[in-house]
């Protein structure tokens, strides 16, 4: 059945999987924003380890995606993998030592004879909580921005820029660098939102509410001003469009806002994201425990919608997803950085599985949390974090 | 070679090597532990007895400490690829990324999904359910397994693909023969084998340790009951598994085998080197030749294990490189000449595609799908990276002494899962203090012959990340080695701190010994 697709509607479904696993690393990062919270919503040790067991049962999820997504875009776009991993080296190892402190965390801190204690394991965890979503949301703001980087006729990538990845954020002589930075604050703030949300569903503590209820309100602001401004830049500036009959890239000025005209059901589906978003939050902040228990939802599926609509704003309708701003034609599109067509076909068919996958994920996930978290439970349960 | 940085390659290698040699510190427990503590909970379910709940539940505790760290490490190696070995992750990502992606779908989320059940459901789900999702535990890491090593099968013997010129990358045109490559399924049958017993020698070497300090013998007892029978059979398997692999070695890699038995010279009826120390030879016309200072030999056993025929001529390393007529083999000199062709062809075509000549460019072009061009040019496009054919000869005392390392611990744990066996079977094992504190020693044995397997597997194959098509310095990311170094660094400060607190939890949880269910 994919045998007979075009190479380029295979290459356009692989972008779409690959923006649907950065849409859902995106929402799972609630996992991160939770961490960076544990201290101002949890008072006591009870209340920490609450807290802490909240979220440490769902950070292999955001971890596993993590993976996931970095394997899926090695396999379908290796030029990508080859020339942002290789290229930002600096951005990407970041992010990397921030996942490893991660893992162990969770599983080393409330043991005895840890080496760093505690208070060292509490600290790497906020470290992640701060790191990832910051830089990973300022990592995907450059797929508008662009990057300093050329291709060889023999595919073999070159960074321009001595800072490896780190001028991006760094470089504040170029405006671009303030919408890379607006976008990773974005995303953090919205990952405590997010994490908000979460603890409202899943956690049966009233001090611990009450104070989440006053973190919702603090965050979601500097999320919305942060996410405007990302929104409203990428709409104005000049964007990296393909000329689909030569392939030759040029700049074109509103393309990102043309991307949205041309693209109704984008445009539809994204702004659908973004008022659940919102819908989530009131709902969360004006309403009694009840309605706030599901706003987790209406606010991640926005979070999905609208990550994913920024990825195929990017990619799609001959847009460059992976731009150079050193050499144009060097930047990288769907067509030109993904694997072969057999190779697509081949994989097309274990994509096949993921809806599986999600189902007894959904599924194991329910039978977990049947039952909200409370003091009872972290007094009984034999694994506790 | 050209204008490259050595300092750059040995970096990059050294942070490589580093990385998989933490995780795979780790991975083997969970490859087998994971299969111990099913069965055990198989075991629980079915008799209601809650002693072996408790032995579960401690096996898990230790499995969860090793877990986490395994994971951390995993997720470097893969962004490594890219990070430190972008070149490669071109030239063959349209092969090498397509099992890695399918691990993170299929094996990933499995295991870390039915984690979550494994270890926060017991008071949630169904017993039932409980110990189906150990199962899928256990299931979903060995096919983590599965997916990473038919990747390395693959570079250790690359098939399934054909170059593009175009786009100057390997492309697959087969999966089948990918996944079902004999190499790939020596190595992950091989690899999951060796990782059960190195599990069932770890449970062993706790549960002595009790046994020594006279505590928890019901739950040692048991426990080396179930582990011994599991380490015994999948110790022969090992052996078994092992053997397939050094005869797919000797037809697709020569000169990883001939290292791996220090054999210099080719002959007819070669012996097998059952142990011995290598010495410089001390020969200024042989510079690159060394010599056994002493050995033990086995007269014809070598033939008839790569050829299953004791008559056959085994090349040797001076064969490889210099080539032997008699035996049909091409020499060094030769394939790197080949690969010169092969390489300048590409090049050739390149140009004329840029100067728009139609013509020549599609003659150059069809060479590519040419079989004879292929299987006697293209084939050796690598060594067209050398100008030196012994500049293609891996570190020969480093694979004899790791192969023959490893061959060494996998006799010695079958023995001592026989003698474990019988021990428990007749309940005498506390009678038997040396016995026990032999068991306490074979866990760090195990660790070692299994990273010894793997220097074996990577360090004799080199100078190849791909074997025959892409050299290692090659395949390198176009970076500055001093960021390197420094990654290198914090990697190996992170890396050894966590270490360190990982045993120090590990030995504090297994002095606590298992805790009494109150049920
Ligand atoms: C406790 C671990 C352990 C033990 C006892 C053995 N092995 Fe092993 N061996 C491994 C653990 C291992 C490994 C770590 O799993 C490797 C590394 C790569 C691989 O495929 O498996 C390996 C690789 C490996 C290779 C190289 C494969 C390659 O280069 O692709 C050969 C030829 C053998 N083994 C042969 C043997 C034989 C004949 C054994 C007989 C006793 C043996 N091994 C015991
Ligand atoms: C260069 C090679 C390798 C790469 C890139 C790699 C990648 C990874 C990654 C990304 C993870 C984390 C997965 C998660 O999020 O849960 C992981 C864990 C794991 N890997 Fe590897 N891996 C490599 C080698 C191996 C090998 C050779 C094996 C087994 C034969 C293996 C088996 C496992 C297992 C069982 C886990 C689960 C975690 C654990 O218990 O340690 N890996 N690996
Ligand atoms: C987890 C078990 C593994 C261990 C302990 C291990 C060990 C090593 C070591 C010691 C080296 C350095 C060799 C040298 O530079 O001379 C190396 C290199 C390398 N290995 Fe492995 N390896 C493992 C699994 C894998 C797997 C599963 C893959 C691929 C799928 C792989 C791919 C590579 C690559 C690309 C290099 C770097 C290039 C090179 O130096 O050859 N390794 N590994």
């Amino acid at each position: 059945m994919f045998e007979q697709m075009e190479f380029s509607t295979l290459q356009h479904y692989w972008f779409i999987i690959i923006a649907l696993l950065g849409a859902l690393l995106v929402f799972l990062l609630f996992v991160q924003g939770g961490q960076t919270l544990i201290k101002q919503l949890g008072k006591t040790d009870q209340e920490t380890t609450m807290l802490v067991n909240t979220f440490g049962r769902k950070w292999e999820f955001t971890f596993t995606t993590l993976v996931t997504f970095g394997g899926a875009f090695f396999a379908s776009f290796p030029l990508f993998y080859s020339t942002s991993f290789g290229g930002a080296y600096w951005v990407w190892f970041i992010i990397l030592v921030a996942f490893v402190v991660q893992a162990v965390s969770y599983e080393y801190r409330s043991k005895s004879q840890n080496l760093l204690g505690k208070k060292g394991f509490d600290a790497l965890l906020f470290f992640n909580g701060l790191i990832a979503p910051v830089f990973l949301g300022t990592a995907v703001a450059t797929f508008f921005t662009g990057s300093p980087f050329h291709v060889s006729g023999m595919n073999m990538s070159y960074w321009d820029n001595s800072l490896h990845g780190l001028e991006l954020a760094l470089d504040v002589t170029r405006v671009e660098t303030f919408i890379n930075l607006s976008l990773g604050l974005a995303v953090f703030f919205l990952s405590r939102v997010l994490g908000v949300l979460y603890v409202f569903n899943t956690i049966d503590h009233d001090e611990i509410i009450k104070r989440a209820r006053k973190s919702l309100l603090i965050n979601s602001i500097p999320f919305l001003v942060f996410f405007l401004f990302f929104l409203i830049s990428i709409l104005l500036i000049d964007g990296f469009a393909i000329n689909p009959q030569t392939q030759e890239i040029f700049m074109e000025p509103y393309k990102y806002l043309h991307n949205l005209l041309e693209m109704p059901l984008v445009t539809a589906l994204f702004l659908l994201g973004v008022v659940l978003v919102l819908w989530g939050i009131i709902r969360a902040y004006f309403n009694t425990d009840k309605c706030a228990t599901k706003a987790i939802w209406f606010s991640g599926l926005g979070t999905v919608l609208v990550v994913l609509n920024l990825f195929f704003i990017a990619g799609f309708n001959n847009t460059a997803f992976y731009p150079s701003f050193t050499d144009l034609q060097s930047s990288l599109t769907i067509y030109n950085a993904s694997s072969s067509k057999y190779t697509l076909v081949a994989m097309s068919y274990v994509s096949l599985m993921v809806p599986f996958v999600l189902a007894y994920i959904w599924y194991a996930w329910k039978s977990i949390n049947n039952k909200r978290i409370d003091q009872e439970e972290m007094d009984n349960e034999s694994h506790v974090y | 070679m050209e204008n490259i940085d050595l300092q750059l390659i040995d970096w990059s290698r050294a942070q490589f090597a580093l990385t998989a040699i933490y995780h795979w510190l780790f991975v083997p427990l969970t490859l087998g532990i994971t299969f111990l503590i099913a069965i055990m909970e198989t075991i629980y379910v079915k008799t209601g007895n809650p002693e072996w709940k408790k032995i579960t539940k401690f096996w898990m505790t230790v499995f969860g400490i090793n877990f986490a760290i395994g994971v951390a490490t995993g997720l470097i190696l893969e962004f490594e690829f890219g990070t430190n070995w972008s070149n490669y992750s071109w030239f063959v990502g349209d092969i090498f990324g397509a099992p890695l992606a399918v691990e993170g779908i299929m094996a990933f989320f499995m295991e870390s999904t039915f984690i979550a059940v494994m270890f926060f459901g017991w008071n949630k789900v169904s017993k039932k359910f409980h110990l189906i999702s150990t199962w899928l535990v256990a299931i979903g890491s060995n096919l983590s397994a599965l997916w990473i090593l038919v990747a390395n099968g693959w570079m250790q013997n690359p098939v399934g693909m054909r170059f593009n010129p175009d786009t100057a990358r390997n492309e697959m045109i087969n999966f089948w023969d990918v996944l079902f490559s004999p190499t790939a399924i020596n190595k992950f049958l091989h690899t999951i084998y060796s990782s059960y017993i190195l599990a069932a020698a770890f449970v062993i070497g706790i549960s002595a340790y009790y046994l020594i300090k006279k505590r928890e013998s019901v739950f040692a007892r048991k426990s080396i009951l179930v582990a011994s029978i599991f380490g015994l059979v999948f110790s022969i398997m090992t052996v078994a598994t092992g053997d397939e692999s050094a005869r797919e070695i000797a037809k697709t890699q020569p000169m990883k085998f001939a290292a791996m038995e220090g054999l210099y010279f080719g002959t007819a009826n070669a012996p097998l080197v059952a142990a011995g120390m290598l010495k410089d030879c001390n020969d200024p016309e042989k510079p690159h030749i060394k010599d056994f200072a002493w050995n033990i030999e086995i007269p014809g056993v070598l033939s008839y294990m790569a050829f299953l025929d004791r008559n056959a001529f085994v090349p040797g390393i001076y064969d490889l490189v210099h080539g032997n007529e008699q035996q049909g083999i091409v020499s060094y000199f030769d394939k790197i000449e080949r690969g010169k062709i092969a390489r300048q062809t590409l090049e050739d075509y390149k140009l004329a595609k840029e100067n728009g000549n139609v013509e020549l460019a599609a003659s150059l072009r069809a060479k590519f799908e040419d079989q004879d061009f292929i299987d006697n040019y293209f084939n050796y496009f690598g060594f067209s990276y050398f100008d030196d054919p012994h500049d293609i000869i891996p570190n020969v005392p480093l694979s004899f002494y790791t192969f023959h390392i490893m061959v060494a611990v996998g006799f010695f744990l079958i023995a001592l899962f026989v003698v474990a066996l019988f021990f428990a079977i007749k309940n005498t094992l506390h009678r038997y203090k040396w016995f026990l504190i032999i068991a306490l020693i074979s866990m760090p044995l195990a660790y070692i012959g299994s990273q010894s397997g793997w220097m074996i597997a990577e360090f004799g194959r080199q100078p190849w990340v791909i074997q025959n098509l892409m050299p290692t310095h090659t395949a390198v990311s176009n970076i500055q080695s001093g960021m390197v170094i420094t990654t290198f660094w914090i990697f190996a400060l992170v890396f050894t701190v966590l270490l360190i607190a990982e045993i120090k939890i590990m030995v504090n949880q297994v002095k606590k010994g298992p805790k009494i269910e109150e049920e």
